[in-house]
């Protein structure tokens, strides 16, 4: 583990170059949207008073040439200084940081399931290749492929809410509930149960094809079968020798992907009234509010990113063959 | 011949044959959209809050009294026509640069698939949604925005291609016979590359209609056209009411995709027989 602050170095400065990236395209969105670009940031056209559209304009410099423009904004971004929303009269920033921790509560309980029951179905498909529960769990995966989320998520909700009664149809917690500590959790637990269900099965389904593919690949392998003639159980070579390798693929993709489960998070968060970024985002878009849209953009890149390389290091326990420091 | 083979092994996947046969359900009602219930859809035809079967409305009508089975099939359209041309734009981006990355190599191709990577980091939907609503909604922006977060695989697909081929024999023999540029990558080396090509974007038409979905559901569809997305938007908040209303638009999504990503593993299977059959990853 020599090379861990090495490759940790590695992946900050690629992560600071991707960050200005989108900064930049942040910037450029602004002055190539139609109309002023004062008037961009300060949300739709003619909703704001002229005086904050003016102080804007001094702010960024936006009679300045083009280049400077850019220079005053990374700067602003550099400092934390994500804009000020007009519309809800508070900064971007903070507006932000209150709605990031229900996202990262949904996406990450989202991500686990869509990984291990991914995992779990791709394994079972492969070891029973050709059968019937194989056949079941394909066709499992190609309707979660093909379904929008937001419509599962209603669909989810009318049997189990409506329906049923058995769990809350939207919110984060009951409202003037007064639960606290252990019976609040019980409670936050039962209102995230669906919307992690309905955001995570897409994934899901991509987990355990991939799985499922990657299993079929590797348990022909010499090493697959040296195990066998060792006379491992089936069960031990199938867990320790070819599930091992055959993650490896799955992690890689579920990292990348990981990021934009906060782009599904938009829609399921709009459909159960999840307090966090994706309703914030439904908000913005509701009332044209780019900057903080904007601001959503530019977080989720960084969670992004934080993902990507939480999903490196994972990959490296997982997988001794890997060298950080390479 | 040839057209023979495609057909036996294409045929041979059971579900690519149902998933052309819904696909032709969805084209003919697209179609003659117009021609079935020639009102328009936005048009309040009938008592609101009716349900299935109820008063000579086949799948009801939603809040406002327009009829759910017009609005289907007239958001076939906007499915369909939005799915393929973003999906055309989307080809016309990834294969250029993907061209150009694995045909001239050196830095082209690092400077290019920099660039592709910046684009597969991004979170997709979260630009689409933000270039939709500073853009206006509008056919135009929905397509390009669908098509610029879309094209990145595409891109990859076409350099791998262009640099396997561009060491064969046939294209070494165009290149010292002194053929330009051009000629080459369009004659020699597309046309060698394309099955995988025609795999990924009908694969990607189906990403596509379900993004355009998406943005209308959110409220960001083109406000001129009926579309499925919106009409399960629209619907949403009265679900307790009228299940109806964003029922059968989103089955009607549901069967599109689940159709278009059929489809495409039946080329696979037809155009790439090597590699078909070891399942997808």
């Amino acid at each position: 583990m020599a090379g861990l602050p090495r490759f940790l170095a590695g992946r900050l400065i690629k992560a600071i170059v991707i960050l200005f990236a989108i900064v930049v395209i942040n910037f450029l969105l602004v002055h190539a949207a139609p109309g002023d670009p004062a008037m961009v940031m300060a949300g739709e056209a003619g909703a704001a008073d002229p005086k904050f559209v003016e102080q804007l304009r001094q702010q960024f410099g936006l009679d300045r040439p083009l280049l400077e423009q850019l220079a005053t904004y990374v700067s602003h971004v550099a400092t934390g200084d994500l804009g000020f929303s007009y519309r809800q009269q508070q900064s971007v920033w903070d507006l932000l940081l209150a709605r990031l921790p229900a996202t990262l509560v949904l996406t990450l309980t989202a991500f686990v399931f869509a990984l291990v029951v991914g995992i779990v179905l791709g394994t079972l498909a492969a070891v029973r290749a050709g059968s019937v529960s194989d056949s079941a769990i394909t066709v499992l995966a190609l309707l979660a492929y093909a379904t929008p989320i937001y419509w599962v998520g209603l669909m989810l909700m009318l049997l189990f809410s409506v329906q049923l009664g058995w769990l809350p149809a939207f919110g984060y917690e009951t409202v003037g509930g007064g639960l606290s500590g252990f019976a609040r959790m019980i409670d936050i637990g039962e209102h995230l149960l669906l919307p992690a269900l309905t955001l995570g099965m897409f994934y899901m389904a991509v987990y355990a094809r991939m799985t499922r593919a990657s299993i079929l690949e590797v348990r022909d392998m010499d090493f697959v079968k040296t195990a066998r003639a060792k006379g491992l159980s089936h069960g031990a070579v199938v867990v320790r020798h070819v599930l091992r390798n055959a993650i490896l693929p799955v992690i890689t993709v579920a990292g990348v992907q990981a990021g934009h489960l906060i782009g599904g998070s938009i829609l399921i968060e709009t459909v159960f009234a999840w307090p966090g970024l994706g309703r914030l985002a439904f908000e913005a878009v509701l009332q044209r509010d780019y900057q903080v849209l904007l601001g959503i953009f530019f977080i989720s890149s960084v969670m992004v990113i934080v993902f990507n390389i939480l999903t490196d290091l994972i990959y490296s326990l997982v997988d001794p063959r890997i060298d950080l420091a390479r | 011949m040839q057209s023979m083979n495609f057909w036996r092994a294409y045929a041979r996947n059971k579900g690519a044959v149902i998933g052309l046969l819904i696909m032709a359900v969805v084209v003919v009602l697209g179609l003659f959209a117009p021609l079935i219930y020639p009102e328009s859809p936005w048009d309040m035809v009938n008592a609101p809050f009716l349900g299935p079967m109820e008063e000579g409305s086949l799948l009801g009508t939603d809040t406002l009294g327009r009829d759910i089975a017009s609005g289907i099939a007239h958001g076939a359209r906007v499915s369909l026509l939005i799915g393929l041309t973003s999906t055309a734009v989307a080809l016309v981006i990834g294969v250029t640069l993907g061209a150009l990355a694995g045909f001239f190599g050196g830095w082209v191709d690092d400077t290019l698939m920099r660039f592709t990577e910046l684009f597969q980091t991004i979170p997709n939907f979260v630009l689409t949604v933000v270039l939709v609503a500073i853009f206006t909604p509008s056919q135009g922006s929905i397509v390009l925005a669908i098509a610029i977060v879309s094209w990145p695989p595409l891109a990859r697909l076409a350099r791998a291609e262009f640099m396997a081929l561009r060491s064969r024999e046939f294209v070494q023999a165009a290149i010292t016979t002194g053929q330009s540029n051009a000629t080459i990558i369009f004659r020699e080396i597309l046309p060698n590359s394309l099955s995988p090509l025609i795999v990924s974007s009908s694969l990607m038409v189906a990403t596509a209609v379900l993004l355009e979905s998406s943005l209308s559901f959110l409220g960001l569809g083109d406000p001129n056209a009926m579309s499925w997305g919106y009409m399960v938007g629209a619907a949403r908040t009265v679900i307790r009411q009228a299940w109806w209303m964003s029922f059968f638009p989103g089955l009607a999504i549901l069967l599109t995709v689940l159709a278009l990503n059929l489809i495409g593993e039946g080329l696979n299977d037809a155009l790439n027989p090597r590699v078909a059959r070891k399942g997808k990853a």
